[in-house]
């Protein structure tokens, strides 16, 4: 009830000093910001990319050879999939060419995959069928197309049965993908598809370069990873392969994302223990300003504790409304940000909000209790014949 | 009710002493309306200090009510101030961002009185004052003679013991003074214990009982006056 008259008497000194009070919580306005903005951006730049990432096949093991010959063909990587660490291969290469249709043309990218890799990578049909490998075996001049792609030949999504001219070559579209929505990491949107050994053909590719290999489950993924080294190894030779964990690629970039969340939010709190060192300075002015007030206030009868809680609750007033302030700054400001990049979505997350308040309350009472201190100590007969 | 022993307070100027106080010995009654009385440097504003709880004598006992203050700590002084003591000062010293409300309210609230009780005590110290009407003015928007009542009106709110007032009309004109003086009446009348502290021997002259301070020293009291003179009939 006491601390109910106190907040009283302490919004209104805030409000009585209306430039003052707002001088001095620029500093935690800032300082609020610069953690809240900082940790926020770090960590809508990290969902996005491993988010990305992870649709890129976040189990899997990538395994590229840059080596030609001895040549590896799709059914002795198919034979891997017999060990029992392993779940599925998927044969890949790419390329780009030029498609037309219906008068219209597009650059596009070109996939010749095998049937897994429609699985590995989650490839959503919105139209037609999947890619079969007996369609690779007998060179089938089918295509399975990306929402972009068919929009922007045809005008439409339903496309199946359409033809189109790839490269100089006509395909049949069996399929259309669900549009995903492009961004740097990810060009299904913007991809025709064709059955491996017919995309090979069409691209001018002998032999698999790139393929992807699951693990049977998670505990078997360094297993499998060991399995396929000694693979490419017995096949091409130590220095002509390279094996990637998906996995362990994106625990890399989470750490090390989440370093940068550390490190910045570090300076941010930098910025607010200056704006708390703004707090007690203005408070030790105060203190002087009001020693006649605290010497009137211990004649009436205020004991020490009061005087410290008068002063502690001001400056507490003070760094907290800061920190709304600051919070509700940053949220603007990434609304704006948002508008503007459209591949990341950043938002204060609750965590990031309550660790902002949370200091902005602590740096009030840690820099609130010198100058509440002193004020608390001052005799009243002295305090009184202050002028 | 309160009882002074040999009190003696020195200060240090430079690397002299002073004897603010030099053995003084005073009783106070209740109800009594005393009028504590000296040129500037006689140790009055001293004396005021250690009856109001805001300085300890160095030497001596002072007891309200039975209770060496001498022996209190800081936080008891706080307390004693709190219960006993209702000050009026000559400045008025009314806190300039509250109402004359907020400010007669502020003794209960560092009391702990509750809400409700405290309103009615506030309205009605303010009544007594003849304030109701300006309740919620700031002191920057009353006159001085109104200024002090309020502050008449925070020194009576709690009940005080004692009500102790420095030089009250000290910063008043006539017509306010003669108010204030006309309320201090009233308060005696209604039976509390009043110590006045002025060097106008006409505002003192009003008082029931006089005690005169020279250079530390009390060189006249009315009452063992009459004690005396009692005596020697």
């Amino acid at each position: 009830m006491k601390v109910t008259q106190e907040l009283k008497m302490a919004l209104s000194s805030v409000k009585a000093n209306k430039m003052r009070s707002f001088l001095t919580m620029l500093g935690i306005i800032i300082g609020v910001m610069a953690v809240t903005l900082l940790v926020s951006l770090v960590q809508g730049a990290t969902n996005s990319i491993t988010e990305q990432l992870s649709g890129l096949g976040g189990s899997n093991l990538s395994c590229v050879v840059t080596k030609t010959t001895p040549r590896i063909t799709f059914s002795e990587i198919q034979t891997l999939e017999q060990e029992p660490e392993i779940g599925l291969v998927s044969a890949y290469s790419s390329g780009s060419g030029v498609a037309k249709a219906a008068g219209n043309q597009e650059e596009v990218l070109i996939y010749a995959i095998s049937q897994n890799y429609q699985i590995l990578n989650q490839m959503e049909i919105a139209q037609g069928r999947c890619l079969l490998d007996s369609e690779s075996e007998y060179r089938l001049s089918n295509c399975l197309i990306g929402a972009a792609v068919a929009q922007n030949l045809f005008g439409t999504q339903e496309v199946t049965g359409e033809r189109i001219r790839l490269n100089g070559k006509d395909f049949t579209v069996v399929g259309v993908l669900k549009e995903e929505g492009s961004s740097a990491l990810n060009t299904k949107d913007k991809t025709v598809f064709l059955p491996f050994e017919t995309g090979q053909r069409l691209l001018g590719l002998n032999g698999i370069q790139t393929f992807d290999a699951s693990a049977a489950d998670e505990a078997s993924v360094e297993r499998a990873e060991r399995t396929l080294n000694e693979f490419l190894r017995s096949r091409v030779g130590e220095d002509n392969y390279e094996v990637f964990n998906m996995g362990s690629l994106l625990d890399m970039i989470a750490s090390i994302y989440n370093v940068l969340g550390y490190l910045l939010g570090g300076i941010g709190g930098i910025s607010l223990l200056v704006g708390g060192v703004g707090i007690m300075n203005i408070m030790l002015v105060s203190v002087t300003e009001r020693t006649r007030e605290i010497g009137i206030r211990k004649a009436i009868g205020a004991q020490k504790s009061d005087i410290i809680v008068q002063f502690l609750i001001e400056s507490v007033v003070l760094s907290l409304m800061g920190g709304f302030i600051g919070l509700a700054l940053s949220a603007g400001i990434l609304g704006i940000v948002n508008v503007f990049v459209q591949d990341y979505h950043f938002a204060i997350t609750f965590g990031v909000a309550m660790v902002a308040v949370f200091f902005s309350v602590g740096v009030g009472v840690l820099f609130g209790i010198y100058p509440a201190n002193k004020a608390a100590k001052l005799k009243p007969i002295d305090a009184l014949r202050f002028e | 009710m309160i009882t002074l022993k040999n009190i003696r307070k020195t200060y240090l100027v430079g690397n002299e002493e002073v004897h603010a106080l030099d053995g003084v010995s005073l009783t106070i009654e209740e109800h009594e309306f005393v009028a504590v009385i000296g040129s500037s440097g006689s140790g009055k504003s001293t004396l005021m200090n250690i009856i109001g709880c805001l300085d300890t004598a160095d030497e001596g006992d002072y007891l309200i009510e039975g209770q060496n203050v001498n022996e209190l700590s800081e936080k008891q002084l706080g307390k004693m101030r709190s219960k006993k003591i209702g000050f009026i000062f000559q400045q008025f010293n009314l806190i300039a961002k509250l109402d004359a409300y907020e400010n007669v309210e502020l003794p209960l609230i560092y009391q702990g009185v509750g809400a409700k009780q405290r309103r009615e005590r506030v309205i009605q110290a303010l009544e007594q004052v003849g304030l109701s009407g300006r309740m919620h003015h700031r002191p920057s928007q009353l006159s001085g003679g109104q200024q002090q009542r309020v502050a008449v009106a925070r020194a009576l709110v709690t009940n005080p013991t004692l009500i102790l007032a420095d030089e009250p009309t000290g910063n008043l004109d006539s017509k306010s003074s003669r108010d204030i003086m006309e309320l201090l009446h009233q308060l005696h009348g209604q039976g509390n214990t009043i110590v006045l502290i002025t060097h106008d021997n006409e505002i003192a002259a009003e008082a029931s009982r006089q005690v005169k301070l020279w250079d530390g020293k009390i060189i006249m009291d009315t009452k063992s006056e009459d004690q005396r003179e009692e005596a020697s009939q």
